[in-house]
């Protein structure tokens, strides 16, 4: 390619990204551009699928057979949200199986959070609520990115979220007004996911490895920090509101600001079950390897069976 | 003389970048090349898109509407799938 046609695709693309715009699977983009999408949209959708495992975790031990089934179709429309955002990703030419060598290889991230263990029927709540939640206002901006699919894909999800933060905020709503066990196990669910659901907006904005060449290609529209403030924002009233405390001594209205202050995060924390230290991290990536190799038996016959009706087909 | 019918293809749009591409007609072509050239003549006579799809009508697998029961009536008694089968208190403005 000459250096002027170079310069002329890169300015078309410029000026798409200014002008707020979509990059669309087939236009021409910068290979680091690409890259980086890539990465988002695998990272996100292994997200949506081992997510399933913490939640799946409680299927058969849901309280009732009405909670039972309200989990068994979430964790249904995690599935679901997966596939979007991999064929999102399949647009830009990367097969769903590389993407999945790669998670199992452990070279592709899925959100860390996924790596605490859901411990108590609580813990359903506190999933749907905060994490949900947390997802939720990651995602609302990420339907303004600006590759064309994936903002597509968080369309789609975003549609189906609200029913998992409200199921989740109800089985809190319930615990909160329950026995003294229940309300002691709300509060615990509600300890141990605080700090992580805030960590699921990643670094501080200053030293995020990615943020500001995403902003600046509008493929993440608001920094890591503006997301986490709203999602505080939000979360304090709806606690405050069944009677939960967050775990957090320095957490106070700020007026000046009009928002809350709150603590730092444990960063140690953040970096040690990111990089494969946290308490289910083995457990998470081992299931998935193992389901994909129990389910061997099912595509293989499913590929001697359409072999079967091509040969009969080819005779015929 | 050749009687033979030009195969149908199907004729996707995509009106705007940021949206999917939908249905808008069929027509008939020689091959895919044509249909594509066929299809900017035919449906993009006044800028209405910047990308076309087209597909043979023959490679189109289609539910029909009997379908319908076995696919939906068991999701409309699903009603826990939507958001607003849980009530939430009048203080949480939206959620």
């Amino acid at each position: 390619m000459s250096e002027s046609n170079q310069e002329h695709l890169q300015a078309t693309f410029d000026a798409r990204v200014a002008a707020e715009s979509r990059i669309e699977p087939r236009d021409w983009m910068p290979d680091d551009f690409r890259k980086s999408v890539l990465r988002q949209m695998s990272q996100h959708a292994h997200s949506e699928v081992i997510g399933m495992q913490p939640e799946g975790n409680w299927i058969t031990r849901a309280p009732t057979l009405h909670r039972k089934t309200i989990l068994m179709a979430k964790v249904q429309d995690e599935a679901g949200h997966g596939l979007y955002l991999y064929s999102a990703a399949e647009t830009l030419g990367t097969s769903r199986d590389d993407m999945i060598a790669a998670l199992h290889a452990g070279k592709a991230k899925y959100a860390s959070i996924f790596n605490y263990p859901s411990l108590t029927w609580a813990d359903i709540g506190a999933i749907g609520w905060l994490v949900d939640g947390a997802a939720i206002v990651n995602q609302v901006s990420l339907q303004r990115t600006s590759y064309g699919p994936y903002a597509r894909a968080m369309v789609r999800i975003c549609k189906e979220e609200s029913f998992h933060q409200r199921q989740g905020y109800q089985i809190m709503m319930v615990l909160a007004r329950g026995s003294e066990e229940q309300k002691a196990m709300a509060q615990d669910a509600l300890n141990r996911w605080w700090w992580p659901s805030l960590m699921m907006f990643g670094p501080h904005d200053a030293e995020s490895a990615h943020s500001a060449k995403s902003m600046q290609w509008k493929l993440k529209r608001e920094s890591n920090d503006t997301l986490r403030q709203r999602f505080v924002d939000q979360t304090i009233p709806q606690a405050e509101l069944i009677g939960l405390t967050v775990p957090d001594p320095d957490l106070k209205w700020n007026e000046e600001r009009g928002a809350y202050d709150f603590g730092e995060i444990d960063w140690e924390e953040f970096m040690q079950v990111i990089s494969g230290n946290g308490p289910c991290n083995k457990q998470r990536l081992d299931h998935h390897i193992a389901a994909k190799e129990n389910g061997q038996w099912v595509r293989d016959a499913m590929a001697a069976y359409e072999e079967k009706r091509r040969a009969r087909r080819e005779a015929a | 003389m050749s009687n033979r019918e030009l195969p149908l293809f199907e004729v996707f749009v995509r009106s705007k970048r940021g949206l999917d591409h939908r249905h808008v007609g069929s027509l008939h072509a020689e091959d895919h090349e044509q249909a594509l050239e066929y299809a900017r003549d035919v449906y993009l006579r006044r800028s209405e898109g910047v990308s076309i799809w087209v597909v043979k009508s023959e490679d189109v697998v289609a539910s029909q509407e009997d379908d319908v029961e076995t696919f939906y009536e068991p999701m409309e008694e699903k009603t826990y799938r939507h958001a607003m089968e849980y009530e939430l208190p009048p203080e949480i403005k939206n959620m």
